[in-house]
């Protein structure tokens, strides 16, 4: 069982979080102008990333908050964890380590 | 080249000689520059692809790449069960032509897979696990497809280890069983559909990572594919690598509607025959049934996240095993030897996509989740055919990748209920 950082409570066990699948795909400001190609690539194409993946993650049967995560989907190894609404990080920055 | 064929005379005859006189059942070939059409992932659906090109399309210079072995996959990992009760007219015709192919499978190959219709029955555990199957049985019939529905005891009656006593968390209320369904011996479908491919001049090239895929600067279309073995020319590229797709289609620039998931599954340890048919229950997650040797595999669910691991978390087996241990308490001493996961690609409708991609000569067939093994024969034959022809098979037309742009989902998950 993994241990996930919820950036509110601190490191819990996976069981008390869900997932939440890719991160950052914001519903479209003016979605009456999707034709119906921009529309399927904002429902349902995903990049299914092999490496580095920024997904989205609840912290449901904790603080109940969503949060955001870098994982390596190669190990399953958490680099960072961050709050909705803060763009990705540059892991060369911070080390690839969880604060 | 000649093939060594199997039968009980030549089993008696090579016996004479200490079996020391069989031949291996496959060239090691190496790439050659270029083919008429290469197949990427050496899995049943795979292998049988190239088969069906070499057998049904006289297309033999062509080659499949496999960036491990054979069948290492997840072909080599699932638990084997085949049954084609599905509830959309789309989704029991492709199923069925699997099932079908599944009953002379050995025969066409001269290769035992070992394909046992030993009943596949799903258990119901509420009001509305009932009426759905019920739902799934009606429109079996229409579409010819055999399932049944059973009561508690006619449930026990054909599987006699199951504990249908209303003093668990989840009685059993009743079930339904397709007859016709089974199992097959999985590694056997991938060397069986290797063996006879080469025997039809196909190359099967292991150890050969896709790294690229080139396209025409000017028609778009695919030329050929670089590879750890070298770059390799073909006009036609199909690919069929279950849950490294998204990966090897982004080669060509395409983006698909995949998430690839570890599923898992576990053996314990061979005891003496016991379980006569699969059991699967989709409410409380567990799949079971009895191998030859003896051991009880047993399919555990996905991972809750995408990876590409193969490999997945304890605690998912242990909710698996909890939900065994309540139907079938006489298992509870057993041993588990191993666990093992593959990593599956899921689609937003959980049906497969099988068929054309945006660049032209690029083929795809993907997106069969957590149940492609049941469909190995039907899948690949209907590939095969869309290659050759450039069009789809009437069976597999349904199942295009612009589905989903156009609002044509088979959405066997929701309405379906089941994991596959």
């Amino acid at each position: 069982m993994l241990l996930i950082h919820c950036p509110f409570c601190g490191e819990r066990p996976e069981l008390e979080f869900a997932y939440g699948g890719q991160a950052h795909i914001a519903r479209p400001a003016r979605p009456q102008d999707l034709d119906d190609q921009a529309w399927t690539d904002f429902l349902y194409m995903r990049d299914n990333t092999k490496g580095v993946h920024a997904e989205r993650w609840r912290h449901s049967h904790g603080c109940g908050r969503f949060f955001n995560a870098l994982r390596d989907t190669t190990t399953d190894h958490f680099l960072v964890t961050y709050k909705t609404g803060e763009p990705r990080p540059n892991l060369a920055k911070i080390g690839g380590r969880t604060p | 080249m000649s093939r060594q064929s199997f039968s009980g005379w030549a089993l008696i005859k090579r016996g004479l000689s200490g079996h020391r006189s069989w031949e291996p059942q496959w060239r090691k070939a190496a790439p050659k520059p270029s083919y008429d059409a290469i197949i990427v992932g050496g899995g049943g659906h795979g292998l049988g692809a190239a088969y069906y090109l070499a057998k049904e399309h006289g297309m033999t210079n062509i080659a499949v790449l496999e960036k491990g072995w054979i069948g290492g996959g997840n072909t080599g990992r699932n638990t084997t069960i085949i049954r084609s009760n599905y509830l959309f007219n789309e989704s029991a015709a492709l199923y069925d032509h699997a099932v079908k192919m599944w009953g002379s499978l050995s025969q066409v190959l001269n290769y035992n897979v070992m394909y046992s219709p030993r009943g596949v029955m799903m258990l119901a555990h509420t009001v509305h696990d009932i009426q759905v199957f019920k739902r799934h049985v009606h429109a079996n019939r229409c579409n010819g497809v055999d399932n049944e529905w059973l009561e508690p005891a006619e449930a026990k009656e054909f599987c006699p280890p199951l504990n249908i006593e209303d003093n668990i968390r989840y009685p059993v209320l009743g079930a339904a069983l397709q007859r016709r369904g089974g199992t097959a011996r999985h590694d056997a479908v991938a060397w069986g559909y290797a063996r006879a491919a080469d025997a039809l001049g196909v190359d099967i090239i292991e150890n050969c990572e896709v790294t690229g895929i080139r396209k025409d600067p000017v028609g778009g279309g695919v030329t050929a594919v670089e590879t750890t073995r070298g770059t390799i020319r073909a006009p036609k590229v199909g690919v069929s690598a279950a849950g490294s797709t998204s990966v090897v289609l982004s080669l060509a620039g395409v983006r698909l509607p995949l998430e690839s998931y570890p599923l898992q599954a576990l053996v314990s340890e061979p005891i003496k025959p016991i379980f006569p048919c699969v059991v699967m229950s989709n409410t409380i997650h567990a799949y079971i049934s009895q191998s030859d040797k003896g051991e009880l595999v047993i399919g555990a669910g996905t991972d809750a996240y995408t990876s590409y691991t193969q490999r997945g978390a304890l605690h998912v087996n242990t909710h698996t095993l909890d939900a065994i241990c309540e139907l079938f308490p006489q298992f509870r001493r057993l041993r588990m030897l191993r666990n093992w996961g593959g990593v599956v690609d899921v689609t937003p409708d959980r049906s497969p996509i099988i068929g054309k991609t945006p660049v032209p000569g690029l083929y795809v067939n993907c997106g069969w989740g957590t149940g492609g093994f049941k469909a190995t024969p039907g899948s690949a034959h209907v590939f095969a055919w869309t290659i050759a022809r450039d069009e789809p098979h009437p069976i597999n037309a349904p199942f295009t990748l612009a589905r989903f742009r156009d609002g044509y989902l088979i959405d066997e998950a929701a309405a379906a209920a089941v994991a596959h």
